[in-house]
């Protein structure tokens, strides 16, 4: 079947997540969709699935305007999607998870076993009617999902991230089974934001960025091209003064961290008071592992990570911090304020004082201050729900001690205007100055060149030597992050 | 400029005052059609309601010495739900608290009321709070929620109480529902004769009250129970001994509905019976939801609470109505409020 997306917006609240995306996919064909986390893939694939409604837009199958409202509609007109976390039912059976979102209030087992394992057979899945869901490997599932959505008539099948999480054995079938999909007319939609992927699997590429279609190309691809396309052009940059201590901050020794779909081995680094170190890599690479256990919110397996002589692995939270170091979350509202509580609330919590009783009188001045000091916009009893993006993150670097010894921040930047963006940027490197190390994590390639003294690349696991930001291009941190070049490291 | 800034004022206490009672009216409201769905006369069920509860001296104090209890299980589920947790095990904590203040009295039945007592609310806030602490544990380091945690624990406080009093502690030479053997006097929290209201119980809770309301104003360990309760990831990475604090909230809510135990026993009932507790932690919940979780509102939603359920006593025989019709006021009222919260967030 072939697919047409015209001029599909979408937005949250005053966010497009969608901004007049069209997209072409001829029957028959992988097509990839390739960008960062956040450049609005998942949401037009949702929309094509019937999961969210665009603000406008059209649909078009076959060349024939639809309209639907719900995945059981866009079912019907042939389009299933594979989300990203499955949407199966773990504590039923294999059979029940395949009979589910059946019509018809009687539903015959046997025929429905018989199809199961015919349309299994046909794929060379293995699956098992019997076996509960939840004792499946997340290929096994996928294999389930996809076994599924072709049983109940999917044309177009959409997969969002699918190599996320699944072994190599399992992903080197699931592109087997694609490819003889497409072979039999199926039309497979690829949603990744690996590079690896789409070299191996897709005919064509479209690549989004913040919500918008950058470009679209055809095989063979230029991983180069791609990572400018996900990453943008890299701006004439201004050459910073490097300047840093000798003195070693922290020092990371065979440090090994793991959740559930990634592991990494053997990061070793060291940063220096007042360096600001930058960790690049497309989202998921494992950057944020590695920050999360520097800052104690993530237990290391093993390995050492050193300040000031003291191995700090295996320690509670509260004694990094207490060591002077701190982490500021992506999620500002999440994982860094409390919505509901305000300004001088969050200022006395932070101080983390032993008094018992609070002097509110003393507490609101101290905020009057800090928010005078950090140009917040806001009043001492304002809610912090209630401010905007760029006076949250300000709060936040407020609400930091001000002798720090290592910083660590994920995403500094993100979601905020160009104002609240370089003032971030001069409050960071005020810090260094006094010799605050700093780590962070960006998406932004440009920010990572253009502030941070040494980059360190994460790609699939594995993490490059430290490159100084000062020789180096986006086309080397690009190749870096696609995974080529990988030195022995 | 100036009309722009006070129109907000002006409008903002209207608002207040309209959300405030916008409840009330429709809870009356929907009463008021379940009482002439049953064939019942409106105006006599609102006369005897209110004759049940205020009519004369000694049911003016039954209210007040049934508001004592339920104040001290509010106030102290103010601190659970300020650290966002619900305490549904309140009222396994005052059955906790009754048998805490039984085994006292019975360890030392003759001490002299001035030490015996004193000892005896020890004892309840003890037992109380470890009943409590034991649903934070289940909570913090087994995994479970609280609210199954608390079920289970009331199931086996109320299994504890009947051991009690069919074995150990039963009567000598009968086992009966009536409970265990009374309290020597000595044991008795005095009431002001011949009304059952005592003036140190009432003293007791409001002290209590004050303590909780000041704990969660003005210190830093009520606030850090706030950021816990609106966000605790956040809370966690600024700092907060997020675990010790729920377990601390668990425990002290516990000792509060233990002193709820120990006023049950000691004031009212003189000995330990099986249903101790007399549903007060679960009315409880209700007056800690409609406070807000405010300390201010916990008294005055108490005492309606009390004279609702005290006033709806006479209906039994009087009107040959169920006396369950204040549950059912008390019940509709907290649903109002909980609607109009959730129909103004909407809106929002």
């Amino acid at each position: 079947m072939k697919v047409e997306l015209r001029d599909i917006t979408k937005t949250f609240g005053s966010v497009a997540a969608n901004d007049h995306i069209s997209l072409n996919v001829d029957a028959g064909t992988i097509h990839g969709l390739l960008g960062e986390n956040g450049a609005g893939k998942s949401t037009l694939m949702k929309i094509l699935s019937g999961f969210f409604s665009a603000n406008s837009g059209t649909t078009v199958l076959n060349d024939r305007p639809v309209q639907y409202h719900t995945p059981l509609e866009a079912l019907a007109h042939g389009i299933g999607m594979l989300h990203q976390d499955p949407l199966d039912f773990p504590p039923l059976s294999v059979l029940d998870n395949f009979m589910l979102g059946e019509r018809g209030f009687i539903q015959p087992r046997v025929s429905a076993r018989r199809k199961l394992l015919d349309t299994a057979r046909h794929l060379h899945f293995k699956l098992e009617p019997d076996s509960l869901v939840s004792t499946l490997t997340p290929g096994e599932r996928q294999q389930l999902e996809i076994a599924r959505l072709l049983a109940r008539g999917a044309e177009v099948l959409i997969l969002d991230e699918p190599t996320t999480g699944i072994s190599q054995p399992q992903k080197v079938q699931l592109f087997a089974t694609l490819k003889h999909l497409a072979g039999e007319g199926k039309t497979i939609i690829f949603v990744t934001h690996k590079l690896e992927d789409v070299e191996e699997l897709c005919q064509r590429v479209t690549v989004l960025r913040h919500g918008k279609v950058v470009g679209e190309v055809a095989r063979p691809f230029s991983a180069q091209a791609l990572v400018r396309m996900m990453f943008g052009q890299a701006l004439p940059r201004v050459a910073h003064p490097v300047f840093y201590f000798d003195e070693t901050r922290l020092r990371v020794r065979d440090l090994a961290v793991a959740d559930r779909r990634l592991r990494l081995d053997g990061v070793s680094f060291d940063v220096r008071a007042g360096e600001v170190l930058g960790f690049a890599g497309l989202e998921g690479s494992g950057q944020r592992l590695v920050l999360r256990a520097c800052g104690g919110l993530l237990r290391a397996l093993h390995g050492a990570i050193e300040l000031g002589g003291l191995n700090l692995v295996g320690r509670h939270y509260r004694n990094f911090l207490q060591c002077g170091i701190a982490y500021l979350p992506a999620e500002r509202l999440g994982e860094g304020l409390v919505s509901g509580l305000d300004l001088s609330e969050h200022f006395e919590l932070a101080r983390r004082s032993r008094d018992i009783v609070i002097d509110w009188s003393r507490a609101r001045s101290l905020s009057e201050a800090k928010i005078q000091e950090y140009n917040i916009r806001g009043r001492p009893d304002s809610s912090v729900e209630d401010l905007s993006g760029g006076n949250q993150q300000r709060a936040l670097l407020a609400l930091l001690p001000v002798n720090l010894k290592l910083l660590l921040l994920e995403q500094p930047t993100r979601g905020l205007d160009i104002e609240s963006a370089s003032w971030v940027w001069a409050q960071l490197m005020a810090r260094r100055s006094q010799g605050t190390a700093i780590i962070f994590i960006s998406a932004d390639l440009d920010e990572v060149l253009t502030y941070a003294d040494n980059i360190i690349v994460f790609s699939g696991g594995h993490i490059s030597a430290p490159v100084p930001a000062r020789e180096t291009s986006v086309e080397e941190i690009g190749n870096l992050m696609a995974g080529k070049q990988f030195a022995a490291n | 400029m100036a009309s722009t800034s006070i129109a907000p004022q002006l409008s903002r206490p209207l608002n207040r005052l309209a959300l405030a009672t916008l409840p009330i009216i429709l809870a009356l409201l929907v009463t008021l059609i379940i009482i002439v769905l049953v064939g019942a006369p409106p105006l006599a069920v609102l006369q005897r309601m209110v004759e049940g509860a205020f009519g004369d001296d000694v049911r003016r104090a039954d209210v007040i010495a049934a508001w004592v209890p339920l104040t001290l299980c509010s106030v102290g589920l103010l601190l659970t739900f300020t650290a966002g947790l619900w305490n549904i095990g309140i009222e396994g904590q005052i059955v906790l608290g009754a048998i805490g203040a039984t085994w006292v009295v019975r360890t030392f039945p003759s001490l002299p009321a001035p030490l015996l007592l004193p000892l005896v609310l020890l004892g309840a806030a003890l037992f109380g709070a470890a009943w409590g602490w034991l649903a934070g544990v289940l909570k913090v380091y087994g995994n479970v929620h609280e609210i199954f945690g608390g079920l289970g624990l009331n199931f086996v406080a109320i299994g504890l109480t009947n051991y009690l009093i069919f074995g150990p502690w039963s009567q000598p030479g009968r086992a009966t529902v009536s409970g265990t053997e009374p309290y020597p006097p000595n044991a008795w929290l005095p009431t002001l004769e011949p009304l059952r209201v005592s003036p140190a119980a009432v003293a007791l809770s409001l002290v209590v009250l004050l303590i909780v309301y000041f704990s969660l104003r003005g210190t830093t360990w009520g606030l850090q129970l706030k950021a816990i309760g609106h966000n605790i990831r956040s809370a966690f990475l600024l700092g907060i001994h997020t675990q010790r604090n729920m377990l601390l909230a668990f425990a002290l809510c516990g000792a509060c509905a233990g002193l709820a135990g120990a006023v049950q026993t000691t004031v009212t009932y003189h000995r330990l019976i099986p249903a101790i507790s007399s549903g007060y932690g679960y009315l409880a919940i209700l007056v800690a939801l409609l406070s807000a979780f405010r300390a201010v509102w916990v008294a005055p939603i108490a005492f309606v609470f009390a004279a609702l359920s005290l006033g709806s006593r006479p209906l039994q025989i009087e009107l040959n109505l169920d006396s369950s019709l204040g549950g059912v006021i008390q019940g509709v009222l907290v649903l109002m409020v909980v609607i109009v919260q959730g129909f103004r967030k909407r809106v929002r």
